[in-house]
């Protein structure tokens, strides 16, 4: 067998690229530096008024400029920054070649711009729905700018046009495993033949006071504002909600024959990738965890693996008190005993919960895992949970030559994703 | 080996109804006529919201988590799953995939309208949204404006569970979602998967947005005579597919309704070499074949509607229906409901009725090319052809 394929006669898929931003900053060195030093990026929330609001810290990206007001421009910005160092590190002539998939949130018109639409022509005092203000004759420069904008499509549209991607970009959402969706899309399409690359990115700055307010209705958000940066602690007794944050990560996914043909850098690689809805609720999940087992079962199924082939799991562990401990219990169901020898930490102890995002910034977290071998701590754990007995590498950060890596992502809506990683070489 | 793509469920909800035999009647009907509500919009005109039966396919406790798109979509999923016999078939519901074309962001409109008249007395915008929206937005209304909570509403309601991804990006999100679902069952990477999307037409923000650019029709016409910008008349509907590997339906005894070629897409810049491109992008979905119909996503947006008319007028004589006129225009499940009725027609061979100056025709159906072009990016087309 050509050691470019892999157990199931696949092209191995290699990553030849990653750009990082987060609330920690831009690229993925400063990235690095600051995770492995167990900094935290989350911070007051200066971009709105947070009176009167029970959660006011988050882990916003706030020095990028972006092209305009509204967090579809923070996104945008986010996918750009994050594409930008992806691919000028892959060394691409003539552009990625392949296609896109775009992990981002929903689009809508947001606060600033349905109140540039109320007088001036457009929306009459009061009347914001009537259909009379709806046929007020409107179409300026500035309506137009408003209508892409609010468009799903737009993002990826000038990604595609600014990387070289070939077809129609594909702009998804699984919620907050949508990163790691991006990153399978693009996994199954090499596999299929269709091209030797992709670019996957995920990104997310839809922090607005609505959507902050939202999660906090849906008591899924920490009230811990003060100080900020032990806000966000997974696996721990005291969690009590998760951090909003933004950030995005970029990868360029390309098979390992064309990486190495082309001397590449190559960070590691994805060795598999496993899905499974959920039918139980739309915001929590099975009480057994079926369905997270059974995606990490996928998941190590299709790298060809069993449940004594991961060194380092790379948590969703996104602080709320469900997760966690649903996570925990998916877990030790997978790997039984030998659970309590496998590290597992949660990058949201300090860079916040990116997501739409998420997946993929963890999974970038992960290849330089394997990369440098260093696991990444879980920050602020302060108070174990006894219900919880995991090695979440609290605190500092620790060498360890892993060579593969599972991350986790779930979400709203029944959304399970987990990826393989694997060093190179193996 | 690459394994044949066959359609072996449709579920369909539009203005003419909902169900199959509601768009045999509407559209093989001697003088289709399309539901028009002239009156909740006023002056602007939609296609009608039919009366539905929700219960039928969406369990009462359910209903009140969702909002109209979503209950359309899982109305018109278990109406393709009832279709293709796997409607309770828990075995295979399990292991079905799933790929949903959706948008979101239903709202609020009288917190909304709350927000906005307390800023305009005079009020800071920052401190009122937090006021507001802390104590009057209905916390479970976030489950309706995500847009992956039709396929989580899917998987609640119908126990599709193998695996479920929703793209977005309008009618670029449609295309993407069959294009990657037939991919995979081709590539054998999937055996069995629902795709589909849905759509409300009256969704007051979608509304707005299609006015920012002066959109909106007023006045219903047969699309293809709608030549001005202000041609779109929306609709609300669902269009869903079960698709299976030929041997997995064969396998299990289901009857097939018809085959997919692979999805063909595109992404031309609007200018004067779009229709070539578009027509470029119909005949890679064709290889070779000669359609001897056409169901068309066209519009009834001048711009976009124009363009497939060049596109088509290369094409020559070959008979083109734009279902649009009888149900409106439907964004992310355009193209979904385009192949939907493709599949349809070449099933029952029937040619669906001309509507204003299309080329009458009779014969039975036996390939038809079902295509859409986005109202400003991004095209898709795919053959589908008699089992």
């Amino acid at each position: 067998m050509s050691r470019h394929l892999d157990h199931a006669g696949r092209p191995l898929v290699a990553v030849t690229g990653i750009g990082i931003v987060t609330s920690l900053g831009s690229g993925r060195a400063e990235n690095w530096r600051r995770l492995i030093a167990g900094e935290s990026g989350i911070h007051p929330i200066t971009r709105f008024p947070t009176e009167g609001l029970s959660t006011r810290i988050g882990g916003t990206v706030d020095w990028l400029e972006p092209d305009g007001t509204g967090s579809q421009c923070v996104t945008r910005a986010l996918a750009f920054t994050a594409a930008n160092e992806a691919v000028a590190e892959a060394r691409l002539e003539g552009g990625i070649g392949g296609p896109l998939f775009l992990a981002a949130p929903p689009v809508e018109l947001e606060w600033p711009q349905r109140m540039a639409l109320t007088g001036n022509g457009g929306i009459e005092p009061g009347r914001a729905y009537t259909s009379e203000s709806l046929l007020k004759p409107v179409g300026s420069p500035r309506h137009d700018a408003i209508y892409d904008a609010i468009q799903f499509g737009t993002i990826g549209d000038d990604l595609a046009d600014a990387f070289g991607v070939t077809g129609v970009p594909v702009t998804l959402s699984t919620a907050c495993a949508s990163g790691a969706t991006a990153i399978q899309l693009g996994v199954e399409a090499i596999r299929r033949g269709e091209s030797n690359r992709a670019l996957v990115i995920g990104a997310d700055g839809s922090m607005t006071a609505e959507a902050l307010i939202r999660f906090a209705l849906l008591s899924a958000l920490t009230t811990h504002n003060d100080p900020p940066h032990k806000a966000s602690k997974p696996f721990s007794k005291n969690r009590s909600g998760f951090v909003m944050a933004e950030g995005a990560a970029a990868l360029v996914l390309e098979t390992l024959e064309s990486a190495e043909a082309r001397g590449a850098v190559i960070h590691g690689l994805v060795l598999g990738c496993g899905d499974k809805a959920d039918d139980f609720h739309r915001t929590r999940t099975s009480p057994d965890g079926g369905p997270a087992i059974a995606a990490i079962r996928n998941a190590l199924a299709d790298a060809g693996l069993d449940e004594t082939g991961i060194d380092y799991v790379n948590a969703h562990g996104t602080s709320t008190p469900e997760n966690d401990k649903m996570e925990h219990l998916a877990l030790s169901t997978v790997f039984g005993p030998r659970i309590a020898e496998i590290p597992v930490s949660s990058n949201k102890s300090m860079i916040g919960h990116t997501l739409s995002a998420a997946g993929a910034v963890e999974a970038a977290f992960s290849l330089l895992s394997l990369q440098h071998g260093v696991l990444p701590p879980t920050i602020n754990h302060d108070e174990p949970d006894p219900a919880i007995p995991l090695d979440v590498v609290p605190n500092v950060a620790r060498k360890a030559a892993i060579r593969t890596v599972l991350s986790n992502s779930f979400g709203f809506g029944g959304q399970n994703t987990c990826l393989v990683l694997g060093r190179n070489p193996l | 080996m690459a394994q044949d793509v066959a359609v072996t469920g449709i579920g369909l909800v539009s203005s003419c109804g909902a169900g199959l035999d509601a768009h045999r009647t509407a559209f093989f009907a001697d003088a289709p006529a399309p539901a028009l509500d002239t009156q909740r919009h006023a002056p602007l005109v939609v296609h009608a919201v039919p009366d539905i039966d929700w219960s039928a396919q969406v369990p009462r406790r359910e209903q009140r988590q969702m909002e109209l798109w979503q209950k359309l979509g899982v109305y018109g999923a278990g109406l393709a799953l009832e279709n293709a016999g796997l409607k309770d078939n828990l075995d295979l519901c399990r292991t079905m995939d799933m790929i949903i074309a959706a948008g979101g962001g239903e709202r609020d409109l009288s917190v909304d309208e709350t927000i906005i008249r307390r800023v305009q007395s005079g009020e800071d915008l920052g401190q009122v949204i937090n006021a507001v929206l802390t104590t009057d937005l209905r916390p479970t209304l976030f489950l309706a404006q995500l847009s992956n909570l039709l396929a989580g509403n899917i998987s609640i309601c119908h126990k599709v569970t193998g695996s479920s991804r929703t793209f977005m990006g309008e009618e670029s999100a449609g295309v993407s979602a069959l294009k990657i679902a037939v991919a995979r069952i081709r590539a054998g990477q999937s055996t069995h998967a629902l795709v589909g999307g849905s759509y409300n037409g009256e969704d007051a923000d979608f509304l707005l947005s299609y006015q920012l650019k002066s959109m909106l029709a007023t006045r219903w016409s047969p699309v293809w005579e709608r030549e001005a910008a202000n041609g779109l008349i929306t609709g609300s509907a669902a269009a869903f597919l079960v698709l299976e590997a030929r041997q997995h339906a064969e396998a299990r005894g289901a009857p097939i309704l018809a085959l997919l070629g692979d999805v063909a897409e595109g992404r031309a810049r609007r200018d004067a070499d779009a229709p070539a491109a578009l027509a470029a992008t119909h005949a890679r979905a064709c290889g070779g074949l000669s359609p001897d119909l056409v169901i068309s996503g066209a519009s009834g947006f001048g711009p976009q509607t124009a363009l497939t008319s060049a596109a088509l007028a290369a094409g020559s004589d070959v008979p083109a229906r734009a279902f649009s006129s009888l149900t409106g225009y439907l964004r992310e499940p355009q193209f979904l409901f385009a192949t939907a009725l493709a599949a349809l027609a070449v099933s029952d061979g029937r040619m669906p009725t001309a509507i204003g100056g299309e080329h009458p025709a009779s014969a039975a159906p036996a390939a038809v090319l079902a295509e859409t072009a986005g109202l400003f990016r991004g095209e898709g087309a795919v053959l589908v052809r008699r089992a």
